[in-house]
């Protein structure tokens, strides 16, 4: 919410100039009939997407070659808004002369952009979008149908943004190698969730079965895992500097008793590890001395460069022991 | 031509509203709380408002009407006032209301839900309107509220209020009622109902935009809203509107005086647009009896034509319309009265709602019925559902894969 927020913008004034020119004179709206096929040979497909109670409906029809599966003809109608009609008019533009091969290959990012006026500048306002996705959804069915196909097997991947079209394998991939924490970042490096809102969180225009907010979440959450389980692999190993906190400390422990803490029992003292800071150039090893240590002249001296030394040969260069 | 029909939404401002004000802006211009006699310049021009007000709505002395910045404050000061004297300092928890009511008693109504308070939204007959016993079944000894609109903004629908405000009054309960859509366009006379508190706004009658009015019964108590200088005896603090006020007052006075008759001069003027789209058209019905609805209104449906699609149409032809369903909200929802009212499903995106003023002119009506009906026949040569060639075995669609 900001200045230019404070009077939204008018919907219809956000529409590029394709489309309100084809939402006026629609260029493919009609029909093909049965006969018409019949009589050049041709096959006829007609498939419906939506439905008057969801408020947008399109049917399409296609007139196939059969000998080359090249669609020759191809004409809409539809019950909806005039983004919804512009948009179902240019996807039956680009259907024809394309194979329905290629036809499945139309996303509603290709229709969209076929309407805009300038390549910068979104033909629709954000909440139209769903619109031109319709008209992805309904070649998919016209070509499941002409080649006999379940629709569902074009679309190989779980999209989560339609309007974007942003697959949950991108998102979670893009997730991790660019550290994203934010659903704003997100949006900027996949444009995912810029457009309808509805795949951000539940309650927006469209139910949808997965949202960026979750995704984000389980990624984050694999992510830490992911990062333990490195660190406490490399401990394992021996590296010092790459273990777990917990994994330092017993390291640290380990190697007091192998060679200091022995001596300091028999003067009747001890040490113990209060905690471990790591920094870029340091690791900080803060310790108390208990018993007679306590208040020797050499904890501060002698004991002291002792103790580091030790650890220092043992574990790492970048320790620096610090008793309080 | 342009025709403008959008008059539920905002209505034109009565020239003879625009310069009764214009005073009021550079010459008489004084803080009518000072004591100087550029304040109290302003007052005869107030007290003849204030009276003209109360002669519109039939108040009685005794009564307060408040000045308020529109009715969505007048909406919102009542819901939250009561709750905070009925509810947060006393024994009641609950309110009743309608689910087809304006936005500013519904947002107000989820907000105080969300505060914890118990809402009922009562349902609506296949006329649009709720039943008097409805209300009666669902006040309990705790509801301290029922706030209920006069007439509907989308059909024109006129509530019971006459016996809604008997059994308020028989259970105790406060009774509140939105008359926004009922002041100026039927007659509305607070001595023969039983109101507690009623919204009024003046830019629904030819007034001005940026004035609405509280009328309160008996001056009873409600905890204000805006606290300050305790302008309107300390009900509703902040510097008078002056030029708005005289504009509502005299807005309020042209609406209501023989009201009758400019109530049958529209009427007769929206009945021969709606008799025209239903003789000329198939496949179109309109919403409610048009004897219980405000004079200027009507809800058409129209088969196989989203909402959206038409008012673009409508717009090309230069004709202001409106639609509260689909595509033409952000919310993308259907119309929620269609719905309410139970009108099919595949009916609740193709509501047209057509609302005149005394200022439509027969012309206008003509140019209208002309245009709307080609508009109709344009869309529907597009529409999917007019389409007679039938999908591919397989390539219907089943359910409604999207608008969840």
């Amino acid at each position: 919410m900001a200045k230019n927020d404070l009077l939204g913008g008018s919907l219809w004034d956000q529409y590029s100039n394709k489309v309100t020119t084809l939402m006026n004179n629609p260029i493919n709206q009609g029909e093909i009939t049965q006969e018409e096929c019949d009589a050049a040979g041709h096959k006829l497909i007609v498939a419906d997407f939506g439905a008057e109670s969801c408020g947008d409906a399109v049917r399409l029809y296609w007139e196939v070659d059969p000998a080359n599966d090249t669609i020759v003809n191809s004409k809409f109608k539809s019950f909806g808004c005039g983004t919804a009609i512009a948009s179902s008019d240019m996807m039956a533009e680009l259907c024809i002369g394309k194979t329905v091969q290629q036809a499945v290959k139309i996303t509603n990012i290709d229709v969209e952009m076929s309407l805009r006026d300038d390549p910068e500048t979104p033909a629709v306002p954000p909440q139209k979008m769903h619109c031109s996705v319709m008209a992805y959804d309904v070649i998919k069915k016209a070509a499941g149908l002409y080649l006999g196909v379940d629709e569902a097997s074009f679309e190989d991947e779980i999209i989560v943004c339609e309007c974007a079209r942003v697959s949950l394998g991108t998102l979670r991939e893009v997730i991790k190698l660019n550290d994203l924490k934010s659903i704003e970042q997100i949006t900027d490096y996949t444009k995912a969730g810029g457009f309808c809102k509805s795949c951000i969180k539940p309650g927006g225009h469209e139910a949808r079965e997965y949202y960026l907010v979750d995704i984000l979440a389980d990624v984050r959450r694999e992510m830490d895992v992911e990062k333990m389980q490195a660190s406490a692999d490399a401990g394992l190993q021996g590296d010092f500097e790459t273990m777990t906190l917990v994994q330092k400390i017993k390291a640290i422990d380990a190697a007091i008793d192998e060679s200091v803490r022995q001596f300091l029992i028999m003067d009747g003292g001890n040490v113990e590890i209060i905690d471990v800071k790591d920094s870029p150039d340091y690791i900080d090893i803060y310790i108390r001395y208990l018993g007679a240590c306590n208040g020797c002249a050499s904890s501060s001296t002698g004991t002291l460069y002792a103790i580091e030394a030790t650890l220092k040969e043992k574990l790492s260069n970048k320790i620096r022991v610090l008793p309080i | 031509m342009q025709v403008y029909l959008d008059n539920n939404a905002t209505t034109m401002v009565d020239p003879a509203v625009t310069e009764a004000m214009i005073p009021f802006f550079s010459e008489i211009y004084g803080n009518p709380n000072s004591l100087h006699r550029f304040g109290t310049a302003s007052h005869p021009a107030i007290t003849k408002a204030i009276n003209q007000m109360y002669k519109a709505i039939g108040a009685n002395d005794k009564d307060d009407i408040v000045f308020t910045s529109c009715a969505t404050e007048a909406n919102n000061w009542v819901l939250q006032s009561v709750w905070i004297d009925k509810i947060l300092h006393g024994e009641k928890n609950h309110i009743v209301t309608t689910e087809i009511e304006h936005p500013s008693v519904l947002s107000t109504c989820k907000f105080l839900e969300d505060m914890g308070v118990k809402v009922t939204y009562l349902p609506v007959n296949d006329q649009g309107i709720v039943e008097a016993h409805t209300v009666r079944a669902f006040i309990t000894e705790k509801t301290a509220l029922v706030s209920i609109m006069w007439a509907n903004n989308e059909t024109g629908m006129i509530f019971p209020i006459q016996e809604i405000g008997e059994i308020c009054k028989e259970k105790g309960v406060l009774f509140h009622t939105d008359g926004v859509q009922a002041v100026g366009k039927i007659p509305v006379n607070m001595q023969e109902v039983h109101v507690d508190f009623m919204s009024m706004s003046a830019h629904k009658f030819h007034g001005p935009k940026g004035i609405g009015a509280l009328y309160i019964k008996n001056s009873q108590k409600l905890t204000p809203m805006l606290h300050g200088g305790d302008q309107m005896g300390g009900r509703r603090s902040g510097t008078l509107n002056v030029p708005y006020i005289v504009g509502m007052g005299l807005a309020a006075q042209l609406a209501t005086t023989n009201i009758e008759e400019k109530m049958e001069s529209i009427r007769v003027k929206r009945d021969r647009l709606e008799d025209a789209l239903l003789g000329s058209l198939s496949d179109v019905f309109t919403v409610g009896d048009r004897n219980n609805r405000t004079p200027n209104t009507i809800l058409i449906s129209i088969r196989g034509v989203e909402g959206e699609g038409m008012l673009w149409d409508l717009n090309n032809a230069l004709i202001g319309a409106s639609t509260g369903s689909a595509c033409a909200s952000e919310d993308l929802e259907a119309n929620s009265v269609m719905l309410a009212i139970g009108a099919d499903n595949e009916l609740a995106h193709t509501g047209i709602r057509l609302s005149l003023s005394r200022f439509t002119t027969d012309e206008e009506i003509d140019y209208v019925i002309e245009r709307f009906e080609s508009a109709v026949k344009r869309l529907r040569a597009i529409s999917s559902s007019y389409a007679i060639v039938q999908p591919t075995a397989g390539g219907a669609t089943l359910a409604c894969h999207i608008h969840h």
